[in-house]
């Protein structure tokens, strides 16, 4: 089989559309699955802990993989670009059962606690920030807002790196101890980030 | 019966232990891990048979006690105590177990002696979370009471839950309970028992001073930096989709009997 760069490209029996929403709901199973088996009484003494941390571990990997749609194309030739709105819209949507899973079943909503948790646990803050963040671009996503935003729009979408960076500290300074799995994925999101940084050949570094 | 020698010492009976499924599988144990499911996981490799706690410094009578030496001189009972974590969730455990205060009596205090300090085992062959571990605590865990704290007849030194013997993952096989206090004043797996005239230092207190204080009683009115204590989470209760919480009790519930223990203090700066 041809590799996507080299030689012309299978058609796909499926539109990009289609191909986009089957990628979506099926990166949605972890979400189903933790659901299902909470409903079911399986995952422990403290499954709300248990989906609140997952959720926002997957929240984190989809944000990775959606960073590394761009230097997939640049670097290695591999153009996945169709999916990359999904995969944002994953890594948003996992945000958001982390918030709610935090907001309204661990917190209760309870606005005096969680007033007094955004404004002073740094780590919330971050948190709150990140997923803002995420939902402006999820707002903004659809194809009616890139045209209407224009130019504006890759500038706005560059807030994705602010949320990497903002979710990488979230991560890591949310324990007891420092945990060694968010400095693996910090160590990921920072060299998706430089790759930003290689200049472009042919083009005038600023 | 647990909830009436509870009640004997003047607080409420009516209390839902937490199944035992839960207590012997959601709990803290660094030394084999930092999540709440390693203790249980990791545990298997452990030998709490045989052992020794060496009780020493300011005692008339220094000594190291077999397990089954102590067993056979203090006995136990069954203490139907709350359990308040720092992470703000909390369980109710049917210890059974015998006071601190008995040992501290037949190892004759001598005067001059302010402070209990306890040491934990340390066996990175049986306890993986001791292994390597970048960022972990130091081994032994170590922790402390003030001498009136360890003489109070609600601290209890545990041997058992539900029970029977402590499971591995829960102390075994001889564990500090003090249930006024965070569960991390719960020291396990003991090994050492000295009496001295020093603050001694605790484990947590090294790892974040600002985090986690020697004192570290259960109060709803003093956060810890990252989330707030007026609430606790209740283990075994809720569902997915709503926790069951209540209202945390300054010293958990116990401040008839140990509040005067801190008669003039400022809680909130000996946290």
């Amino acid at each position: 089989m041809a590799l996507p760069s080299s030689g012309p490209r299978r058609r796909s029996r499926f539109s990009p559309l289609t191909r986009q929403v089957f990628l979506y709901l099926f990166c949605l199973i972890p979400a189903v699955s933790d659901i299902a088996q909470g409903m079911a009484n399986t995952l422990g003494p403290n499954p709300v802990s248990v989906c609140l941390h997952d959720f926002g571990r997957w929240a984190f990997r989809f944000l990775l993989i959606s960073l590394a749609v761009s230097p997939l194309k640049r670097f290695v030739g591999l153009d996945v670009m169709v999916y990359r709105r999904p995969l944002g819209l994953l890594a948003f949507s996992y945000a958001a059962l982390h918030v709610v899973f935090y907001v309204g079943v661990a917190r209760h909503f309870d606005v005096h606690v969680l007033w007094k948790d955004f404004t002073s646990r740094p780590f919330l803050t971050f948190g709150l920030l990140t997923f803002l963040i995420l939902l402006a671009l999820a707002l903004t996503s659809t194809r009616r807002a890139i045209i209407a935003l224009g130019r504006r729009w890759a500038k706005l979408h560059k807030l994705v790196y602010v949320a990497m960076i903002l979710a990488s500290v979230h991560y890591a300074i949310a324990f007891k101890t420092w945990h060694t799995e968010p400095f693996i994925y910090a160590a990921i999101a920072a060299v998706l980030l430089s790759l930003r940084l290689v200049p472009k050949a042919g083009k005038r570094t600023v | 019966d647990a909830p009436v020698a509870a009640s004997a010492r003047g607080w409420p009976a009516a209390e839902t232990p937490t199944p035992r499924d839960d207590v012997t599988h959601y709990n803290n144990f660094y030394e084999f891990g930092m999540e709440k499911s390693d203790p249980a996981e990791l545990s298997g490799g452990f030998h709490p048979r045989p052992w020794q706690v060496q009780v020493d410094g300011l005692v008339e009578h220094p000594q190291v006690w077999d397990l089954d030496a102590l067993n056979a001189r203090f006995g136990h009972e069954d203490r139907l105590y709350r359990m308040r974590c720092v992470e703000a969730w909390s369980m109710v455990i049917p210890w059974q177990g015998f006071e601190l205060g008995a040992l501290l009596r037949a190892a004759g205090v001598k005067t001059g002696a302010k402070y209990v300090a306890f040491t934990s085992v340390v066996r990175p062959s049986e306890m993986p979370g001791q292994r390597g571990g970048l960022f972990s605590l130091r081994w032994p865990y170590v922790e402390g009471l003030r001498l009136d704290e360890a003489m109070h007849p609600l601290t209890l030194l545990a041997t058992g839950v539900y029970g029977e013997a402590l499971p591995a993952q829960n102390g075994a096989p001889i564990r500090l309970v003090v249930p006024w206090k965070y569960g991390f004043k719960g020291i396990k797996s003991i090994t050492r028992i000295t009496v001295t005239d020093q603050q001694p230092p605790t484990s947590w207190n090294q790892m974040a001073p600002d985090e986690y204080g020697f004192y570290a009683n259960v109060n709803p009115d003093v956060d810890h930096p990252r989330w707030s204590q007026s609430s606790e989470q209740i283990i075994g209760e809720g569902s997915l989709f709503r926790t069951a919480r209540r209202p945390t009790r300054l010293f958990n519930g116990y401040a008839e009997q140990v509040a005067s223990l801190y008669r003039g203090m400022d809680l909130r700066k000996d946290f």
